[in-house]
């Protein structure tokens, strides 16, 4: 299932193991190892590398869109840890209108990030504390960093509101 | 009509006024009066907020009870726009996000793409990075050092702060011709060839600045104001401050030694000779002394780069992706094809993703670049070291009085631009 050159990995085996069915592939990017997990294992696997592998900090949460492609969203949770000084790449791909499990009880500062993520890609976050827009107006309408949101929003000009 | 002594005496007397006993004021009030809660917005405009942030606080008289940041106000869209223009195009982008460290953005950004395309970036390109990199981190702790002091009311400070990045920026003009939004650092090297007679007056003005940052900090830390000021103010325990995502001087004023300089060496930085400064005070006034003793260190490696600055060519030999010389390009024809070919169509990227770390005066900025093979990058995300920092500010400002919190808010350095991008 994964591929020989994380299969190694003795951390991997470990979480493997611990939580099976959690990671779906793996894969080392340009600057290093990126886990596909289950998007209903997402809070088990920050759990496990926040309390066992000593992922101390999570740098950031942010979204990306892969219209038309399925499953539409990929949802990105960069760990940090301080001791062994090294850096994980979670990627959690969901469909549209699938809510993910909010991790802000294990990581205080991932409820800024997960609300800029909802705010720009629509992305729910269950049992969020307070999951509301962010960066854009309270009041907007649509999700600016989709594929299908236009360069210059909607309309051209706000004047008259 | 209240009994007893309250009217002052003698001098001595002043400082122990009898209050007579207040028992008696109770019945004074109103029967069905209350004490309430005040909400108060410290709104998007406000000379102290350092930008457009808004903090909704409720109060209690003069005590901060909730304090609730809101952003957005400096929104523009700017992850948005990558998508929409080639990678070299959206070099003048990571300028204006963090508008006070334009070089670093440029460099995190620069590293990002070279990373996926592989690209091999020769030493003197990389050591000119720095260089510029740690004179563009004096320049952003000059400013907060300025406005900081400015706000808790050490009005020459700031002068003096100005005066000294005055010199700073003239540095960047001789370099690129821009003041702040320099869009030095490109992918590939450096926009021009560095100018000649750079050495010296780099030289000029690290001699000035290596008098002036200890000027500037005798000024404040034998003030017995500033040290009242600042001293014991503004702490949060240290793991809810790396839960939080705060990471920078801020972290390091915490006693944990974090910085993307020495963790996730780049650019060359592992050859210079540098220490990171910590603090284990966690307030304001430790957040002080560690930027201060950062701008010493920045001297240092300026200094180190000033002596040891190899030769050679500026940018890399890569034809496909930098701009060829322009009188190669009016003279040699497969030089104007591929001048023609960069700035029409771009430079292909091979698909992948990136997330490049580099350290920013404000904290740990990172890029996230994914391509998808074409010359526009698929998307851009910027982990941005004030976004972070910003997140502490409730839990910082919990039964802190008004006044402290300006002192917390000018030692947390945050810029609206990096926020809210």
């Amino acid at each position: 299932m994964l591929p020989d050159a994380v299969a190694q990995n003795p951390q991997i085996i470990a979480l493997a193991e611990q939580l099976p069915g959690a990671v779906l592939d793996a894969s080392i990017a340009v600057d290093g190892l990126v886990l596909g997990v289950a998007p209903k294992h997402v809070e088990s696997v920050c759990r496990y590398l926040k309390q066992n592998q000593g992922f101390v900090r999570l740098s950031a949460v942010t979204g990306v869109d892969w219209w038309p492609r399925e499953p539409r969203f990929e949802v990105l949770y960069f760990l940090h840890s301080l001791a062994h000084n090294a850096r994980l790449r979670l990627s959690v791909r969901v469909a549209e209108g699938e809510p993910l499990e909010s991790i802000c009880h294990l990581w205080r500062g991932a409820n800024w990030y997960e609300r800029e993520v909802f705010d720009l890609f629509g992305i729910e976050f269950r049992n969020h504390p307070n999951l509301e827009r962010i960066l854009m107006p309270a009041d907007w309408e649509g999700h600016p960093l989709r594929k299908d949101y236009p360069i210059h929003g909607h309309k051209y000009s706000y004047q008259e509101e | 009509m209240i009994e007893g002594k309250t009217h002052v005496e003698s001098l001595d007397a002043r400082h122990e006024l009898q209050v007579a006993d207040v028992s008696g004021l109770e019945t004074q009030l109103p029967p069905d009066s209350t004490v309430r809660r005040m909400t108060l917005n410290m709104g998007p405009q406000h000379p102290s907020t350092h930008g457009v942030l808004r903090v909704v606080l409720e109060l209690d008289g003069e005590t901060i009870l909730s304090a609730r940041p809101e952003i957005g106000y400096l929104h523009t869209g700017i992850e948005k726009q990558f998508e929409v223009k080639k990678y070299q195009q959206g070099v003048p982008l990571t300028d204006r996000v963090d508008y006070l460290a334009n070089l670093n953005n440029n460099l995190c950004y620069s590293l990002a793409v070279e990373r996926l395309l592989q690209l091999e970036i020769p030493a003197k390109a990389q050591w000119m990075r720095v260089m510029l990199c740690e004179l563009t981190r004096i320049a952003s702790h000059l400013i907060w050092l300025g406005t900081h002091a400015l706000d808790i009311g050490a009005m020459t400070v700031y002068f003096y702060c100005f005066r000294e990045r005055e010199e700073i920026l003239k540095v960047f003009e001789m370099f690129s011709g821009q003041r702040m939004m320099t869009s030095y650092i490109r992918i590939g090297g450096l926009a021009l060839e560095p100018p000649r007679g750079w050495h010296a007056v780099i030289s000029k003005v690290i001699d000035r600045l290596t008098r002036g940052i200890e000027e500037y900090h005798e000024l404040l830390s034998s003030n017995p104001i500033w040290v009242n000021r600042t001293k014991g103010v503004g702490s949060l325990p240290v793991d809810l401050m790396l839960e939080l995502g705060v990471t920078g001087p801020m972290i390091r004023a915490a006693g944990v030694n974090m910085d993307s300089r020495k963790d996730c060496p780049h650019t060359s930085y592992e050859k210079f000779d540098f220490d990171v400064p910590t603090r284990t005070a966690n307030d304001v006034y430790a957040r002080f002394e560690v930027r201060m003793e950062e701008m010493r260190q920045s001297v240092r490696i300026v200094r180190q780069a000033l002596e040891g600055m190899p030769s050679g060519p500026w940018q890399a030999d890569a034809p496909h992706v930098v701009l060829p010389d322009r009188e190669r390009m009016k003279t040699q024809m497969e030089s104007l094809i591929y001048h023609f070919k960069i700035v029409t169509e771009g430079f292909r990227v091979p698909e992948g993703s990136v997330y490049q770390v580099v350290e920013s005066p404000r904290g740990e900025l990172a890029y996230y670049v994914v391509s998808d093979g074409t010359a526009r990058p698929y998307r851009v995300f910027m982990r941005t070291p004030s976004f972070g920092n910003l997140q502490s500010l409730g839990a910082m400002l919990e039964g802190v009085l008004i006044a402290d919190s300006i002192a917390v808010m000018g030692s947390m350095d945050f810029v609206l631009g990096d926020v809210d991008r």
